[in-house]
């Protein structure tokens, strides 16, 4: 066994801390808490996944558009404005 | 061009975007068509996306989406560039669709319940039933643990899963609710989040962080509801 230095993360610490694990700005002693954590267990392993997979799915929902209409709409706007300048 | 305004966004080089941007401001001010319909293509679903955040029809959304291009328009001559485009526009609409949104639901006992909620206080991340209590073998640590989702990028396209996705984030107090879709769906940098927004570091992470716990916690109950856990 290596010697611990600082307490072990809990489950409940880990997923507070997990955005900030993401987004790089966990200090360096905090990171390898989480990441010993992590390494040994089943549950924060899977809620990790799952905060991966909710990340992923935000950015695959399709695109929003305009209806037909608005969009025609739009381009008159900009021909009125074009005229105006 | 393709790449740039798929909601994923991965975010091209700083300087690339300046010089685009350079280019598309001056074919504006010249009046150039091209020009806008470009843009309109590039920003459009990202607008319409961002204005259906704040209020409550596509209609209303889409008038919000009109007003930001004739402000854009209307105020091309004083942008300056020192924020990007795109964030100059998107705070632009996010100022029209905050407004409307508030006039749309001007129920005040509501707005103020909501507000403290933006706030934020006292939300876990995960619900504490979930951990075990200081009389238990190992406070802190899962009572009730997550399971591994089963084949979740299938899921997670179906109709289903996204209209909870969508019911999930629509349920976020409003500022959680910007952060997760310029960071998340829209995929902006942290930085440009916070610009867009005026937000603090801080604070732009905590909302994000309030906002995906949750929409994970939405997701959780769905695919245990589904059974598709392992």
């Amino acid at each position: 066994m290596n010697e611990v230095k600082t307490p072990d993360m809990t489950c409940k610490e880990l997923v507070d801390v997990i955005t900030e694990y993401f987004e790089g700005t966990l200090p360096a002693e905090d990171r390898a808490r989480f990441e010993r954590h992590l390494a040994k267990c089943d549950g924060c392993h899977a809620y990790l996944g799952q905060m991966r997979e909710t990340i992923r799915a935000l950015g695959h929902l399709p695109p929003e558009s305009l209806s037909p209409e608005a969009e025609r709409a739009l381009l008159d706007a900009f021909k009125g404005w074009r005229e105006g300048v | 061009m393709g790449e740039q305004e798929a909601s994923t966004g991965a975010e091209p080089d700083p300087s690339t975007r300046r010089a685009d941007d350079e280019k598309l401001v001056a074919a504006l001010r010249r009046g150039d068509e091209d020009a806008f319909r470009t843009l309109v293509d590039e920003y459009g679903p990202f607008l319409m996306r961002l204005a259906l955040m704040h209020v409550p029809s596509r209609a209303i959304a889409e008038e919000v989406v009109q007003d930001t291009w004739l402000a854009v328009l209307n105020g091309i001559d004083r942008f300056e560039g020192r924020s990007s485009l795109r964030t100059w526009i998107a705070s632009i609409l996010l100022n029209k669709a905050r407004t409307r949104g508030q006039r749309e639901r001007r129920v005040l006992p509501f707005s103020f319940l909501q507000r403290r909620r933006d706030e934020g206080r006292d939300e876990p991340a995960v619900d504490t039933d979930r951990f075990q209590s200081l009389r238990d073998a190992h406070p802190g640590h899962w009572s009730r643990p997550p399971a591994e989702w089963s084949s979740p990028e299938e899921t997670l396209s179906t109709q289903e899963a996204r209209r909870v996705l969508l019911e999930a984030i629509a349920a976020l107090p409003v500022r959680q609710r910007e952060v997760i879709a310029l960071r998340d769906i829209s995929g902006w940098s942290a930085a440009e989040t916070r610009n867009a927004l005026g937000l603090s570091e801080t604070n732009q992470r905590v909302l994000l962080h309030r906002a995906r716990s949750k929409v994970r916690a939405a997701l959780e109950r769905y695919f245990e509801a589904e059974d598709l856990v392992r």
